[in-house]
């Protein structure tokens, strides 16, 4: 079984077959990671470079374990204290790199359609770690790999994804993602943080949790960055957590129990509160063991198609 | 330079007149007009047969990039691009370095396209509405007419300010010159990289709200019936709100005109999603509705003008990330192929539309001499072949500059040649 795609650069336009293929491989990479010893040899002999424009700890550290999990040879590039602080372009970056006989590169970058634009320049495979407000694929995956694990199938779930959309690769990937795969999608924030026209991606939007949370099974929660306050895109942490913060109180209202994720890091009684995010309906921790095997199976399935 | 223009088909709005003809013409000079014309063998013939002569096409909207940032475009290379693309003048923007914002960068660039063309392309600078095209004080505008601006423009950087965008309309009214609007409500568009909409949603890029360029034209059409005798040109429109708004402000006889661009009514945002940095422009590609609304706004007279903003970037400059990459395309060598393809193969403009939209209307604009074509007076012509299938191949073009989303699309219809100041130019 093989990807359609020689590089994961996004969940728009992937195809049913080839999410059930990366979701089936993983769970099957998951059993590894419970053995005593959690190394396989599959991309032994390639060489993957981790290329992170943007800071980004949890992700990093997920592919660079995943990838000596499999075996490959990791190389780390962040860019402070690169040749990126002294005008280095990205196409000569990437360029040098290869030249160094990478085989694969994984990019993080500010800017949406960096990894597009590094497939043209490039031969390796190429696997997006987050672009700009674009796609974060692996995210998505191992979002869609949890929630499958707890709720069985795909087909048919209710997922509101909640608060700040505009500015999240994570809602855009988990849209494009979830919906393939069946299920239905709304989105919750204020009316300053979703984007136009997302209607049009068929999701239905929503300014009020209390209108949402009977109607779903799961509630993907997302970070607020505090510098969106400083654009004028709500007006504090303390009027976003009463109105746009899920609580236990909120979520109690629901008749069954809801599915609480949050990509992480946690801005702890903000977004989300602590009971809910240590409570017993949280997938969180789930989520990044899940992120290990997702980007294990990502890896592995470009890795060995060449 | 004796030339006989062989059974070419003669539009001239400004006469009224369509007729096919042969031309002769000495030193620059037409001497002869009428059918069946003999001449001697010291004539070079050119047979037009199905193939237009029309007045000199003008481009009101090019980037020349000199002084300053000669690694993108020089004076003589954009001339060269603007000959190779059919047009006898261009009206280069002030935003050089050194701007053009006083009189002695005016003659430098007059100069230089007299010294670049000899003649066969005339430079018509546009100068800075504001000191340093900084939106602060009034830049010196009677200097910059007398030594022969032709507009003002900060063009680029949108006139903020209302209070001095109110003066400049008073003060430029004084020498009849039209000052050129980027219009862009800047304090929406920050960061924007793309229209807003479906499609920026879609990639996750920030954006740019059409509202932006419609609430700046919404601001000046209220300063310019403050101040009526001014003369407001509107560069580069391109949503569907923007055309209404001219529209109406048309039906009021307010000294309103404006120009669109050739890509944004040939392209739309969704191209974009290939993330091909050729695609970033300010205003960015909108939506299909707003291109549609373009061509019949071309064709209701809404739009009088059809200009490039030809803007050269180098590769380099352009072959980043999205957001990095420089706002902008060259135009110059595509836009008329683009134009005669989309506007009159598919019946939105006539011929002589397009002509008017190319030469008469600008040149009226910008109170420019009329081009007569008549015996006598010097010959400024562009010559046309409506039908020519061609591709277009950015390693062909004249300019300093190949970034162009055109690469390799088939048009039909181009401009083979221009005649201008005794010089010519015919393509290969």
């Amino acid at each position: 079984m093989k990807l359609q795609s020689r590089h994961l650069l996004g969940l728009e336009g992937m195809s049913k077959e080839d999410i059930t293929l990366i979701l089936d491989t993983a769970a099957s990479f998951k059993e590894i990671l419970e053995r005593p010893i959690k190394k396989v040899p599959p991309l032994q002999g390639k060489t993957i470079v981790n290329l992170f424009f943007e800071s980004s700890t949890r992700t990093r550290i997920s592919f660079e374990l995943a990838e000596r999990r499999l075996s490959a040879d990791v190389v780390n590039f962040a860019a402070s204290g690169s040749s990126v602080n002294k005008g280095e372009t990205l196409k000569d970056t990437a360029r040098n790199i290869e030249a160094m006989k990478i085989d694969m590169v994984v990019i993080r970058h500010s800017a949406s359609g960096a990894p597009h634009f590094l497939t043209r320049v490039v031969k390796a495979n190429v696997i997006n770690a987050g672009d700009g407000a674009h796609e974060h694929p692996t995210q998505a995956l191992l979002d869609m790999m949890t929630l499958r694990e707890k709720h069985g199938s795909l087909e048919g779930l209710r997922i509101c994804i909640v608060g700040d959309i505009l500015h999240s690769r994570v809602a855009l990937s988990n849209i494009y993602g979830l919906k393939t795969m069946g299920a239905e999608i709304s989105v919750c924030g204020p009316a300053t943080l979703i984007p136009r026209n997302i209607e049009d991606l068929g999701v239905r939007v929503y300014h009020r949790l209390e209108d949402i949370i009977p109607h779903v099974d799961a509630l993907n929660v997302l970070r607020i960055q505090l510098e969106r306050q400083k654009s004028g895109l709500f007006p504090s942490l303390r009027e976003y957590h009463r109105y746009f913060g899920v609580t236990k109180e909120k979520v109690d209202r629901a008749l069954k129990p809801i599915t609480i994720m949050h990509p992480g890091p946690i801005n702890r009684d903000v977004e989300l509160s602590a009971d809910l995010a240590d409570g017993p309906h949280s997938v969180i921790l789930e989520q990044v063991t899940n992120g290990e095997a997702i980007r294990m199976s990502v890896l592995y399935l470009l890795g060995t198609s060449n | 330079m004796k030339l006989h223009l062989k059974s070419g088909r003669l539009i001239d709005p400004i006469k009224g007149k369509d007729v096919v003809t042969d031309m002769l013409i000495v030193d620059g000079r037409i001497e002869r007009l009428g059918t069946s014309l003999s001449s001697d063998k010291s004539f070079e013939v050119i047979d037009l047969k199905n193939k237009i002569i029309a007045p000199g096409f003008i481009d009101m909207h090019v980037h020349l990039r000199e002084p300053g940032y000669e690694h993108k475009e020089t004076i003589e290379t954009g001339c060269g691009s603007a000959a190779a693309g059919g047009f006898t003048a261009v009206c280069c923007m002030p935003n050089t370095n050194p701007a053009i914002d006083e009189e002695s960068v005016v003659r430098y660039v007059q100069e230089e396209g007299r010294r670049a063309t000899g003649g066969l392309v005339d430079v018509f600078p546009i100068a800075a509405a504001s000191k340093g095209r900084k939106g602060e004080e009034l830049s010196p505008m009677a200097e910059l007419a007398k030594a022969g601006a032709v507009a003002f423009s900060d063009d680029g950087s949108p006139i903020a300010n209302a209070e001095l965008m109110r003066r400049i309309f008073e003060y430029s009214s004084m020498y009849n010159l039209p000052v050129i609007q980027h219009a862009e409500e800047s304090t929406m568009t920050k960061n924007g990289l793309m229209n807003e909409g479906f499609e920026s949603t879609r990639l996750g890029m920030p954006s740019i709200p059409p509202i932006a360029e419609e609430l700046m034209i919404v601001r000046d059409i209220v300063l310019l019936r403050y101040i009526p005798r001014a003369k407001y040109h509107i560069a580069h429109i391109s949503t569907i709100g923007s055309i209404d708004c001219v529209r109406r402000a048309k039906a009021e006889k307010l000294n309103i005109t404006c120009e669109a661009a050739p890509h944004h009514f040939t392209l739309t945002d969704e191209a974009v999603g290939s993330f091909d940095t050729n695609l970033k422009m300010n205003p960015p590609l909108r939506t299909k509705a707003d291109v549609q609304a373009i061509k019949e706004a071309l064709r209701d007279g809404i739009i009088d003008v059809i200009a490039s903003d030809h803007a050269p970037h180098t590769i380099d400059e352009k072959e980043v990330e999205f957001a990095q990459a420089p706002f902008g395309i060259v135009g110059l060598e595509t836009a008329i192929g683009l134009s005669i393809t989309e506007l009159v193969h598919q019946k939105y403009l006539t011929l002589i539309q397009l002509i008017e939209k190319f030469s008469v209307n600008p040149r009226r604009i910008l109170s420019l001499p009329t081009i007569n074509i008549q015996e006598g007076e010097l010959a400024n012509l562009t010559l046309l072949d409506p039908n020519i299938k061609w591709t277009v191949d950015i390693q062909l073009f004249k300019s300093k500059s190949k970034n162009s989303p055109f690469h390799g699309r088939s048009l039909k219809g181009k401009a083979i040649g221009i005649i201008n100041n005794g010089k010519t130019y015919f393509a290969k």
